[in-house]
């Protein structure tokens, strides 16, 4: 019998299942306080899956909110934190909207559709801004490469990133890979997508207009996921306890990309008052918070819905978590135009509900009224909890646990295998057998892709002007010190935008944690996004907005704390990009930055001795920022062929990386007064490797010493070294000062073999 | 010999987006009423001598496991006994 | 006036806008075509444009092959109008049976993609000519199922006939017979190509140009032939 609000009125004391969906006693007797009478079981399940973590964000607001009370002056962001994605304004008239989500739990459960469902859920996010997709990128963290869930789980995370992005039609052009002990039984999938519009293009999730109907369209509902954001995202999982898997989300991506050019077309035919997504918590969210954006009023009568299975009872289609569905407001006169687009696609569209200015959100089914909620009490005013926070007991211990007494490689001999080595350690090696699996040509405007510093996209075709995108963490840092950690990520990511000649401009994160219940997860959490907050006003660049993932522990033990963050830069024209290929003979490489003794948290430390401990490099965001400027400098005056950001494995990955990626050598040699192992394998913050045509240098070491950057000349792009070094004319070489030679045909070897090796089949 | 047959089949609360475009492309070329469509696939083994005890117990176990994915998937198992018998 | 050469649009084309472009930057005037749209409107040429029609559900191209559009395509295409089909196009073309042989799971059995190396075997097609014979070019290749299969004799009679446009160097990236990466109908006005020639067209995007000049070839012979 279906529970109705009448029922509900006339049965007080019937038992409810609150705990089963998550909800706390106390969050239970506040949903019958606003009520003023018990939920229908309709009711219980919308507030239980718009009140969960993942949809709330109820731990986390309060921290949050520093990305707004921090938030640098700019009148760059057209729209802010809070709708679907931020917006930016690029100039000529473009807005640039682009956000970063986790789908770690599911893709920990069914790899390929999980990882899938999460590329599809963040370029809905990208689309219901009004604005077309035209790139994703993949923030991937997996436990030890050798690990045998790992060998389950990577292979699958990458074909279903790939068929659902590469079938969708939106290149791939970055992302990272890491692997870490701390991630085996909970990998970290983010999914970054990027999308462009004119401003005048710019659509809002809200229900306005009175009378105006509320159209479901695109895939039909079914019982996917149902209540899986909710229960996944807020229980970890436990060992063997399918018990809690709910039904897997399935991905269509051909159905996405029918949305895609269905939607846009109904957009830009001026057919839409208002747009929202359907992700997590389908219908229930969506109606909601249109709602709640809007006039304040909504009715919908459910069995409307196109339904995939026809025994689904109505609290499961407010869960549902099908994919591939979109909600759109339209005029009633708009109506037939709108689906008939919508046919045109081949795309299902049904009327649901209409706006009003009731206040309230009301559902029926079947002439029976099962839902009568005012929208924001489900959408926006859900618990906001102070959670308890304690620095850890053994944090100090950790950082005075410094990597100083660790043994270095002293000869010219152990120099050299310490560089093959760290060439083909895991977070080191070459991701191509992972990227070659990704199409990034599709759409004709990537202009740099994985392994360059930053992937960049042309947006204007005309004019040339367009965006690059970096994402980076380094957990380790995060965990010798949360705080500085953040500023690191951003630090990191900042520099590769701007390594690669575009100007950084915004701000997104994905903050993925253990459990906020844990007091230490949650100092981490508290110091992370402090951190970040800071961090982001120190650079002028605004957080647009972004995703937690809770929860992502095993057993008790959590991930290492793991804020993504992803920076976005605007170019003026991609032409003048810079790329991490040197160019010919006799170009200058130039270090560009301090190095100094930072081992704690390094590739070096964690790969060689397994070690993780210490304080993280100096995060100096003034020095940051400087760089920066002289690296999009260089590229706009066209003084720089080349730049790398150095970050893990040093100058020495920087320089390989270079020298791999341009298929030439180079003599390098190391400044005096520096030890060679640090100079090589130090991470130092605030670096780049650039280099200067001879024509350009004197040019470009003026401005830097105008400017106060230190810049230090380590060497030179030199193909003819083979001979002198005891191999065959035509041998490429990296020579390091005296003390050794390498080729790059040995370099590739080791920097390609390693995930290759093991996945290849 | 024995031959063992193994459909594997999507969960039916699981979107088969593949049977749903199948589906599509039946009513457009003419065939009317066609209410669903749901893609599988089939493995067919060859096996030497008898499958029972134990062997059988392990197809079965890699059926689910390796030939199946069975968070999404169901399958489906028959053992014919005499290879000769069923072959083309 | 510059010929015009239609790209089609089925539910699932990904790669029609860049086909577009790159007829465009060659010179000539690209029209869109629907799938559902049984008329040509008269354009002089066609490029059946990659991504994953419906899908790639059942197999790839055997829903789109009976699009409204493609009954009209098949019959201009035996009359001689120029059709280039890449990837999925390819994968349509040899469903229509335009083509002989069929298109298969890489045998990695993952996608790839990877800037790849040819040679220019035949420059006898329509779409070929402009190209120097036994050139070697490097265009992006991007497929899941890409590689090419024929019964031998089939195979024999496609390299007899000359009707092997382009053949993978270095690496076969999918397993394709005998390295086959393109062919072409016996007339030579039909070319069936794996790799994405539209992707290497501009400096900025592709790893060369040396796709370029499928699209001036097909627009020199029109220009030569009106």
């Amino acid at each position: 019998m279906t529970d109705t609000v009448t029922h509900a009125e006339q049965s007080p004391e019937q038992p409810q299942p609150f705990a089963e969906l998550g909800l706390k006693p106390d969050e239970y007797q506040r949903i019958r306080d606003i009520l003023d009478r018990r939920p229908t079981s309709s009711e219980l399940a919308m507030y239980s899956v718009m009140w969960s973590e993942h949809c709330s964000y109820k731990s986390s607001k309060v921290h949050l909110r520093q990305f707004g009370e921090k938030a640098p002056a700019t009148d760059a962001l057209l729209v802010g934190i809070g709708e679907n994605a931020g917006v930016v304004d690029i100039g000529g008239g473009w807005a640039v909207t682009f956000k970063v989500e986790s789908h770690n739990h599911p893709s920990f459960v069914e790899p390929y559709q999980g990882a899938a469902t999460g590329v599809g859920g963040i370029v809905r996010d990208i689309l219901s801004m009004g604005a077309r997709p035209l790139a994703v990128m993949d923030p991937l963290r997996f436990g030890p490469l050798d690990a045998p869930d790992t060998r389950r789980v990577l292979p699958g995370i990458v074909a279903g990133i790939g068929g659902y992005g590469n079938c969708l039609g939106l290149p791939n052009i970055g992302g990272e890979v890491v692997f870490d002990e701390s991630y085996l039984g909970n990998p970290l999938v983010n999914a970054l997508c990027v999308g462009a519009m004119r401003h005048e293009d710019i659509h809002l999730a809200s229900a306005r207009g009175v009378g105006n109907l509320v159209v479901l369209y695109g895939a039909r509902t079914g019982g996917d996921g149902i209540g899986g954001v909710s229960v996944l995202a807020s229980e970890t999982f436990s060992e063997g306890g399918p018990t809690k898997r709910p039904s897997v989300q399935v991905g269509d991506p051909f159905m996405e990309k029918l949305l895609i050019e269905a939607t846009l077309e109904v957009l830009h035919a001026g057919l839409v008052e208002g747009i929202q997504d359907l992700g997590g918590a389908g219908i229930s969210c969506a109606t909601s918070e249109l709602a709640s954006n809007g006039e304040g009023g909504m009715h919908v009568w459910l069995d409307r819905v196109l339904l995939r299975d026809q025994s689904l009872s109505p609290e499961e289609i407010l869960m549902s978590e099908s994919q591939e569905r979109m909600c759109a407001i339209v005029t009633p006169e708009n109506l037939d135009a709108f689906l008939a687009l919508c046919g045109k696609w081949e795309v299902e569209a049904v009327v649901i509900g209409e706006v009003n200015d009731s206040g309230r959100l009301t559902v029926d089914w079947h002439g029976e009224r099962i839902v009568d909620v005012p929208p924001r009490t489900v959408a926006h005013e859900g618990p906001v909890y102070e959670r308890p926070y304690h620095r850890p007991p053994w944090q100090d211990a950790l950082q005075a646990d410094g990597p100083d007494d660790l043994p270095r490689p002293s000869s010219a001999a152990d120099l050299r295998s310490t560089l093959l080595a760290m060439v083909a350690a895991p977070n080191l090696a070459s991701k191509s057998w992972i990227t070659s699996q990704y199409d990034r040509y599709v759409l004709g405007n990537t202009v740099l892709a994985q392994p360059e510093d930053a992937g960049m996209i042309r947006i204007d075709e005309v004019t040339g002007r367009g965006v690059a995108i970096s994402t980076d963490c380094n957990g380790r840092f995060a965990k010798l010190d949360p705080y500085e950690g953040a500023r690191l990520a951003l630090a990191e990511s900042y520099r590769n935008v701007a390594a690669s000649g575009a100007v950084p401009l915004a701000v997104t994160n994905c903050l993925n944690f253990g459990s906020p219940e844990d007091p230490e997860v949650m100092w981490q959490f508290a110091e992370a996004t402090r951190g970040l907050a800071d961090g982001c006003l120190e650079l002028g660049v605004p957080v647009t907005g972004g995703n937690v993932s809770f929860y992502n522990q095993t057993g008790g033990t959590p991930i290492l704390p793991t804020p993504v963050v992803g920076v976005l830069g605007v170019i003026d024209d991609v032409d003048r990009r810079t790329p991490i290929a040197w160019g010919p003979d006799g170009e200058l490489v130039y270090l560009l930055g301090d190095t100094r003794d930072e081992f704690a948290g390094s590739e070096w430390a964690h790969h060689v001795h397994g070690h993780l401990g210490g304080l993280p490099p100096v995060a100096d965001l003034q020095r940051e920022r400087l760089l920066g400027e002289i690296l999009v400098a260089g590229s706009r005056d066209g003084m720089l062929t080349a730049a790398h950001d150095v970050s893990d494995g040093g100058v020495a990955q920087a320089l390989v990386e270079m020298a791999l990626r341009s298929g030439v050598g180079a003599r390098v040699w190391i400044p005096d007064g520096i030890d060679p192992f640090v100079l090589l394998f130090s991470e130092s913050a605030g670096r780049a490797v650039v280099v200067v045509a001879r024509t350009e240098e004197l040019r470009f070491t003026e401005m830097c010493a105008a400017r106060q950057l230190p810049a230090y000349r380590i060497g030179v792009v030199d193909s003819g070294l083979g001979p002198d070094a005891g191999y065959d004319a035509g041998t490429q070489v990296l020579q390091v000062g005296d003390l050794f030679t390498v080729t790059l045909d040995e370099l590739a070897v080791a920097h390609e073999g390693t995930i290759a090796a093991l996945f290849a089949s | 010999m024995a031959r063992v047959v193994v459909d594997v089949m999507l969960k039916p609360e699981i979107l088969d987006p593949q049977g749903r475009a199948v589906q599509g492309a039946l009513g457009r070329l003419g065939l009317t009423g066609v209410t669903d469509v749901r893609q599988g696939k089939q493995f067919v083994i060859d096996i030497e001598g008898d499958l029972e005890g134990e062997r059988l117990e392990l197809m079965h176990r890699l059926a689910e496991e390796l030939l199946s994915n069975p968070v999404i998937e169901d399958y489906r198992m028959q053992v014919l006994p005499d290879a000769q018998d069923v072959a083309q | 006036m510059s010929p015009r050469v239609g790209v089609v649009t089925f539910p699932g084309s990904l790669d029609d806008r860049d086909a577009a472009r790159a007829v465009r930057i060659a010179g000539g005037e690209a029209v869109a075509l629907w799938h559902g749209d049984d008329d040509l409107h008269g354009v002089d040429a066609v490029v059946l444009p990659g991504g994953f029609s419906y899908g790639d559900y059942l197999r790839c191209g055997a829903i789109a092959r009976f699009a409204p559009v493609m009954a009209s395509l098949v019959d201009a295409a035996k009359g001689g109008l120029p059709v280039l089909g890449i990837c999925n196009g390819f994968q349509i073309l040899c469903e229509s049976h335009l083509l002989p042989g069929a298109l298969t799971r890489n045998d990695s059995l993952h996608f790839i993609c990877r800037d790849q190396r040819l040679r220019i075997e035949d420059t006898s097609s329509t779409w070929t000519a402009d190209y120097a014979a036994g050139q070697e070019i490097v265009i992006p290749l991007k497929n899941g199922e890409g590689g090419f299969v024929a019964d031998e004799r089939t195979l024999d009679m496609l390299e007899g006939e000359g009707r092997v446009v382009a053949r993978y160097l270095e690496v076969n990236p999918n397993g394709s017979r005998r390295d086959i990466a393109g062919i072409r109908n016996e007339r030579g006005n039909v070319v069936g190509l794996m790799p994405h020639p539209e992707h290497a067209v501009e400096e900025l995007t592709g790893p060369s140009t040396d796709g370029l000049a499928f699209f001036t070839s097909v627009l020199n012979s029109l220009v030569a032939s009106s």
